[in-house]
């Protein structure tokens, strides 16, 4: 290795520092939150009863963990999450490669796509359930109807913002559109489609909460239905957080992935 | 010489809702087995539709080219094109795989030719970690992988600065020579042309015909840096700039 300069050493501890700065406030912020929130709530400056606190959350978990109902309802959600997740993404991947393969169609049904995608497909909900029932199937259907449009829409935008030349290059060895798709179009987008997927998990969630508190009878969104209507505030916390970290998970996986990918190509 | 190529009197348009474009009013040349040809003209005059039409990218409104005896021709397109998410050994066999042609052998020669033009050792990299020139040499390789008889340059090396157009312009000459291939080269450069070419091809703004063909005569010709500093270099380069006649508007 060369030998550093006192001026890059110094610059070297600087960053360091800076890391290790960003890294601990991150954490006081977190443990501050909590121990305002359960100070508050011992004192009786926040109702325990309607705010909950860290410790009342802890044990909820505990207790629903006991009855086998915890991992039953987490595992309900992300069922239903994973597949609207995968089920938006490669049906949205599918119609964007015919859109991309097909400008004329492409050009006909781009103010279709424009409204579906700016629709508040929550207002679907109660059509959805008279529809199709009060069954996973509405839940998977609200949400494919929330992510399916913005993925369809990503990704198409994507295929068009291939280099000319490559294509060029491509069509003077006789491409045929297929190879032109999974040689260039495809890998060349790789980027384009985990940020897509980064949107689309987040989607999928709030379409798969909205649809259980519409019509679920389990699942994280019926727990936090359920608790509010018995007024158990501490079992909709609970679930809300439990929530918020699990969405947080896919996302962090997905941002990982991402970023371990730009290295690369860099 | 063996002819091997015809450009009979070809003629573009294009169209759009507005107007139609005469890009290419009547262009007719032919090509030798060997020949190195460069295609220089005014900025927007066509020059790249010509090699389109001779890589069958394009179909000319008028006129046809032949292609003598089954000889094969390969484009190299503008900047390297190279794509960021294949190694260099994968950049290279893109035509073949695409082609349906990546037999053992031809790898075997995609392999021969890095080697020979030393980037052997950057193989399983990616094209990131090459030079410039490096990179160049990648695209040409790719273009050499289909054993084509004729390769088409289209303003291979006009996104680089100067020394770099210089020193790379020597490489691909010296490379092409060494491969025997012939070669056409669209450029706006007119050094670049006369001191690579053995005929340079003038044409006209659009609509474009071909104003004047110039065989380039050297004392000795070795290679394009040293045929720059020839006696004639210069009378070819005001002849042709004359000729393109271009102003400052």
């Amino acid at each position: 290795m060369l030998k550093m300069s006192k001026e890059h050493i110094l610059f070297l501890k600087e960053k360091k520092k800076e890391k290790r700065m960003i890294h601990s406030f991150r954490i006081l912020i977190f443990l501050t939150f909590l121990f305002l929130w359960e100070l508050l709530t011992r004192i009786n400056l926040l109702n325990p009863f309607l705010f909950s606190s860290p410790s009342r959350i802890v044990k909820t978990t505990i207790n629903l963990f006991m009855k086998n109902q915890l991992l039953f309802h987490i595992g309900i959600t992300l069922w239903e999450v994973f597949l609207s997740f995968v089920l938006s993404f490669f049906l949205g991947l599918l119609i964007a490669y015919f859109l991309w393969r097909y400008p004329i169609l492409s050009k006909i049904v781009d103010p279709y796509l424009m409204i579906l995608n700016s629709l508040p497909k929550v207002a679907l909900g109660p059509l959805i359930i008279i529809w199709m029932g009060a069954r996973i199937h509405s839940i998977i259907f609200m949400s494919l109807t929330i992510s399916l449009f913005s993925t369809i829409i990503n990704l198409y935008e994507g295929f068009h913002t291939v280099h000319k030349n490559e294509l060029l290059l491509l069509k003077s060895f006789h491409a045929s559109t297929f190879q032109i798709f999974f040689k260039l179009i495809l890998p060349s987008n790789l980027l384009t489609i985990i940020s897509t997927l980064k949107i689309n998990i987040s989607m999928s969630f709030i379409g798969v909460i909205m649809g259980e508190l519409l019509v679920s009878k389990m699942g994280l969104g019926y727990l936090i239905m359920y608790g509010s209507q018995i007024f158990q505030l501490d079992l909709v916390l609970t679930s809300i957080v439990i929530l918020g970290t699990l969405s947080y998970l896919f996302f962090f996986v997905l941002d990982l992935l991402q970023k371990r990918m730009k290295k690369k190509r860099n | 010489m063996k002819k091997i190529l015809e450009v009979n009197h070809i003629s573009k348009n294009f169209h759009s809702l507005k107007e139609e474009t005469i890009a290419l009013e009547d262009i007719h040349f032919s090509v030798s087995l060997g020949e190195f040809i460069s295609i220089v003209g005014p900025s927007g005059c066509g020059k790249s539709t010509i090699l389109s039409i001779l890589c069958g990218l394009l179909k000319p409104s008028c006129g046809n080219t032949v292609l003598l005896n089954h000889y094969k021709i390969a484009y190299m397109p503008q900047e390297d094109s190279l794509l960021p998410f294949r190694t260099v050994l994968e950049n290279c066999l893109l035509g073949l795989e695409i082609e349906h042609q990546l037999t053992e052998e031809n790898k075997k020669y995609v392999i021969y030719l890095l080697e020979t033009y030393g980037l052997g050792d950057f193989m399983n990299q990616y094209p990131n970690q090459l030079s410039g020139g490096m990179k160049q040499r990648c695209a040409l390789i790719r273009t050499l992988a289909l054993k084509p008889d004729i390769l088409l340059l289209d303003e291979a090396m006009s996104s680089l600065d100067y020394q770099s157009r210089l020193l790379i312009g020597e490489d691909i000459y010296q490379i092409i020579k060494k491969e025997k291939k012939t070669a056409i080269m669209v450029t706006h450069d007119i050094g670049e042309a006369i001191s690579m070419s053995d005929r340079v091809i003038v044409l006209t703004k659009r609509p474009s015909v071909v104003k004047k063909i110039y065989e380039i005569k050297f004392e000795e010709k070795k290679g394009p840096i040293e045929n720059r500093k020839d006696k004639n270099f210069s009378f070819y380069f005001d002849q042709i700039w004359r000729d393109l006649d271009v102003k400052n508007e």
